[in-house]
């Protein structure tokens, strides 16, 4: 693979396995017709992978689902052609209907399919072998016997350990990452001309994600396959792509090349994509406060802090069976500081959050908060009233901008809540209150009666902030809480919090999966891998220069928006660890 | 690939592009509306639940006021009468003037079947009973304390026979009593549930939010009552009811007795919204503001469940009325001289009434079918609209 040199776009005519033309998709909803796909035109070639960019809503799901006739009502295809080349006969997808015995030997047979989620596409009451087994005798002709030695060396090829174990065992036995390499598999079992990838990372962790891209593209490159790249993020495009398509509001916006996408981007909104991107990979958002001498008390410290969970005592002997999520950590938090925590799913990073404000109770360790007037306070040894209190300095930014605002409540009642359960402001006072702390966060002062349900994600996000902000807090612990946005509202979320930190003095404990993000924003950064922190430091040396070897394979596993340099090809592997 | 031509769109496009359909609004002004008018809306847009709340309704203004709706009343029997036939309705009169309006039922003839003496009744075309509406007929109480004799459709002439739908074997009128019946069969659903609802909802409330012991003491209760067989305890309790009692007693008893088997299903599912709301985000953030648990519960979780509560409640109905139902035909519950579905179709329990005047079979068990079909549809209804954020 010529990673480094841009491929002009060269029509390969003959390569041309599909090509859809003037493709539109309409969704007729109770008063209106969406038209989720508009005049969409691309084509699929041998050995070559399109990527299909966009945020969410812009109809790239769709388009992929519709290749393969898979689109749920009421969505149907309006206009267009699809054009299928099968052994050299062309096939018109358009034409046929959703349950036509040609469609189904399509399917599976000519277009494989990955979804983004692997735990809800693969079934959990059979094995994953069965499950593959059934795939190729569905298309191909073979015994029980010689589909399941098949089937032991696809998941061979897909580097699965002791495959012909792990045949045999169920989906819920099987990691996420493993999962999605069986999933890889049964796409593959009858060696599909194309294959349709719908976000096929985005529930993984980011080492995770790098061995399946990886392993993806290299599965593509021997088979000679087409694939067709559904993501939403710019530095998966930069990894992967031959050719990138970008959508937004159902239209291809953009088209080109890889290198011309990245470096010669013409559409002022992939021109905003790529900005907001590369923003967050520039890193050192803000400049440094003048480091005060002396050095600054802590306004929080974190002392060997442990949780464990499962049942820790003995039962008929047996010994108990402990899950150590948070395991003897211990930061310190000055003040004005943001202190960033990363992690991928499972280090704790979440639940070290929740410690600190204990929501869960600490098993072991102490939480030391500095009050306003200097005094040290034992978080874990405070009464309901003193916690009372600490939770109005220390506040709690949610990760999912739906569930954590009440929808049954206006958002004048959400914001105002802590301000009226604490008795400091009613009536007239408190209305001026919510409507300042609005407008703080940069929404319309006259939206407070409105339901959150009027509200997009990244608006919800801003009101989770502004109730956060209602008691004055000092510390705020974000919780994954850009997670669940789009790049372009993601960094415009990031740079409200880093406006409103200079404005009212706040320190961040910023909780986040996303390095980039960190990077971003943090002056601090702890890299947490199994309960314990594994590397504290300055957020330039952890993302530039890290010192420990996970920290190093975490780093170098992220995705760089940049097509000229992959860094995933040169990314530091795991030692396989037990 | 071909580089097709970058399609021309402006960039301040806020989202995917809608054409609204022609003849329908979209429902603008959403902003602002609140959980019930958002059920509200969700509810209207399903049309088998709306009518069948449309009969729920229809069916409690009968029961309201039955008095007034019923052609006669309910206990009058008159013995010349026993097992008349239905009369439909007819609206001509035709006579040596020619034929006119008049609306009116055909009176019969006796004939006694000289073989086995049993007495026929034969329509006949020449004996004719003019109705009317807003008739005056047998005087009644309305709701107990408006005196009255006005009925809503009647025979002209108070002692002149009109069975639409048929006769008892007293004589007396089945629609009267079945309007009648109405009454006591919709409202027992409605007191039952009522006190099911407030022991399910505080059981499973307590269960659901403080857990532990509380619960698995709520949980085991909910268990062994659920395990009871409960025909037998129904029949064990319905035969302990002193004989002496007042009919109205009788009915109050039987109520409870019914609710304090029927409030673990309620008690269940409460407590299952409670569970998985307490850990929802919204009411951590409500937790960390400080609120307290009585507010935490009164502010946050229960106007959240409301709306499913209520779909419970009525789906919950339909289960009280068919025991109710079923209780007074095996002759434990409601007994006469009280009107109910369920006393009705203690009179068609032997086969040759059946045989004889089927109309006594047909149009209670129609009403009671009628009534849990449309409870049951508008509970669905209710319970898919019951959480209007999930779509």
């Amino acid at each position: 693979m010529t990673a480094q040199t841009p491929i002009a776009p060269d029509p390969h005519a003959k390569d041309v396995i599909l090509a859809a033309e003037h493709l539109s998709i309409d969704f007729t909803l109770r008063t209106h017709i969406l038209h989720a796909v508009r005049d969409v035109s691309l084509t699929l070639h041998r050995g070559r992978t399109l990527c299909l960019v966009g945020e969410s809503g812009s109809g790239k799901s769709v388009t992929a689902r519709a290749l393969m006739r898979l689109i749920e009502k009421p969505g149907k295809i309006v206009s267009g052609r699809i054009e299928l080349d099968v052994d050299g006969k062309k096939v018109e997808i358009d034409k046929l209907s959703d349950t036509a015995r040609e469609m189904r030997a399509i399917r599976g047979r000519r277009i494989g399919l990955i979804f983004q989620e692997p735990m809800s596409s693969l079934s959990p009451v059979h094995t994953i072998g069965s499950q593959i087994v059934e795939a190729l005798r569905l298309h191909r002709p073979l015994s029980k016997k010689e589909a399941r030695a098949e089937t032991i060396e696809l998941l061979r090829q897909v580097e699965i350990p002791n495959p012909d174990k792990m045949l045999d065992r169920y989906t819920f036995e099987f990691s996420g990452g493993m999962r999605q390499r069986a999933m890889i598999a049964m796409a593959l079992a009858c060696n599909p001309d194309i294959l349709i990838a719908d976000e096929p990372t985005t529930a993984l962790d980011v080492t995770t994600q790098a061995e399946i891209l990886d392993l993806i593209k290299r599965l593509q490159v021997s088979r000679g396959m087409a694939m067709l790249l559904i993501t939403h993020d710019m530095g998966v495009v930069a990894e992967t792509a031959d050719d990138v398509a970008v959508m937004r509001f159902g239209r291809i916006v953009e088209r080109g090349s890889v290198d011309e996408i990245f470096h010669q981007a013409k559409h002022p909104y992939t021109k905003r994509l790529l900005a907001s991107t590369l923003k967050l990979e520039g890193g050192a958002a803000r400049e440094k406060p003048p480091a005060p001498t002396p050095a600054p008390l802590p306004i929080l410290s974190v002392k060997n802090l442990a949780k464990g969970f499962g049942t820790g005592g003995k039962w008929f002997g047996k010994p108990g069976f402990v899950i150590k999520a948070v395991d003897d950590v211990s930061l310190d938090l000055l003040p004005g500081e943001n202190l960033g925590i990363v992690g991928e799913s499972g280090s704790g990073k979440t639940t070290l959050g929740r410690l600190i404000l204990r929501i869960v109770e600490p098993s072991s360790g102490e939480v030391v908060y500095r009050g306003r007037d200097g005094g040290e306070r034992e978080v874990t040894a405070m009464g309901k009233a003193e916690l009372r209190a600490f939770h109005q300095d220390v506040r709690l930014i949610f990760q999912d901008p739906f569930a954590s605002l009440n929808p049954r409540m206006t958002i004048r009642e959400i914001v105002g809540d802590p301000l009226v359960v604490s008795g400091r402001l009613r009536g007239r006072a408190l209305d001026e209150r919510v409507a300042e702390l609005l407008a703080m966060v940069g929404l319309d002062p006259a939206a407070m009666e409105r339901y959150p349900h009027a509200f997009s994600g990244g608006q919800r996000q801003r009101i989770g902030i502004a109730r956060a902000l209602a008691l004055d807090p000092r510390i705020i612990i974000a919780d994954e809480a850009t997670s669940a946005l789009d790049v372009s509202i993601r960094s415009q979320v990031l740079d409200l919090m880093l406006e409103l930190q200079k404005r009212l003095g706040l320190s961040f404990i910023f909780i986040s999966h996303d390095i980039s993000v960190v990077r971003y924003f943090c002056d601090r950064v702890a890299v947490m891998h199994r309960g314990k922190v594994v590397e504290i430091g300055d957020a330039e040396q952890i993302c530039t220069n890290p010192r420990e070897p996970y920290t190093q394979m975490l780093i170098s596993a992220v995705p760089n928006p940049d097509p000229r340099n992959k860094r995933m090809l040169h990314r530091v592997r795991a030692s396989r660890e037990p | 690939m071909s580089l097709n031509d970058v399609l021309d769109i402006e960039d301040d496009e806020t989202g995917p592009a809608t054409s609204p359909l022609k003849g329908r609004r979209a429902t603008s002004g959403n902003a602002a509306a609140g959980q019930w008018r958002l059920i509200a809306q969700k509810l209207v847009r399903q049309k088998v639940a709306m009518a069948a709340g449309v009969i729920v309704l229809l069916l409690y203004l009968i029961a309201a006021f039955c008095e007034f709706l019923a052609p006669g009343s309910p206990d009058l029997s008159k013995a010349q009468y026993t097992y008349a036939p239905p009369q439909p309705i007819e609206w001509f009169v035709t006579d040596q003037a020619g034929t006119h309006f008049a609306p009116h039922v055909a009176g019969y003839t006796v004939k006694i079947d000289p073989v086995a003496l049993r007495r026929t009744f034969v329509v006949d075309e020449s004996k004719i009973v003019p109705i009317g509406l807003f008739v005056h007929g047998a005087p009644y109480l309305m709701w107990g304390f408006i005196p009255s004799d006005v009925h809503l459709i009647g025979p002209l002439k108070k002692t002149d026979p009109m069975y639409l739908i048929g006769a008892d074997r007293l004589g007396r009128d089945l629609m009267s009593r079945l309007i009648y019946g109405t009454r006591v069969s919709m409202s027992i659903g409605l007191v039952g549930v009522a006190m099911s609802l407030i022991l399910g909802v505080t059981l499973g409330s307590l269960s659901g939010f403080y857990g532990g012991w509380v619960d698995t003491l709520v949980q085991r209760l909910i268990e062994v009552i659920s395990a009871m067989p409960t025909i037998p305890l129904w029949l064990g309790l319905a035969a302990a009811i002193p004989l002496t009692w007042p009919p109205l007693q009788v009915y109050f008893t039987i109520t409870v007795i019914v609710s304090l088997l029927g409030w673990t299903s309620l008690a269940r599912e409460v407590r299952g919204r409670f569970l998985s709301l307490r850990s929802d985000d919204f009411v951590t953030a409500a937790r960390l503001d400080g609120s307290s648990e009585k507010r935490l519960i009164f502010r946050h979780i229960l106007p959240s469940l409301t709306s499913h509560i209520l779909a419970v409640v009525t789906l919950a109905v339909p289960t009280m009325i068919v025991a109710e139902t079923s209780l007074s035909f095996l002759g434990v519950g409601l007994k006469p001289p009280v009107v109910s579905w369920g006393v009705l179709l203690q009179d068609a329990q032997n086969i040759r009434t059946v045989a004889t005047a089927p109309w006594l079979l047909i149009w209670p068990s129609a009403a009671v079918v009628l009534a849990v079909l449309s409870f049951n549809f508008f509970g669905d209804g209710l319970r898919d609209a019951a959480d209007p954020y999930n779509n």
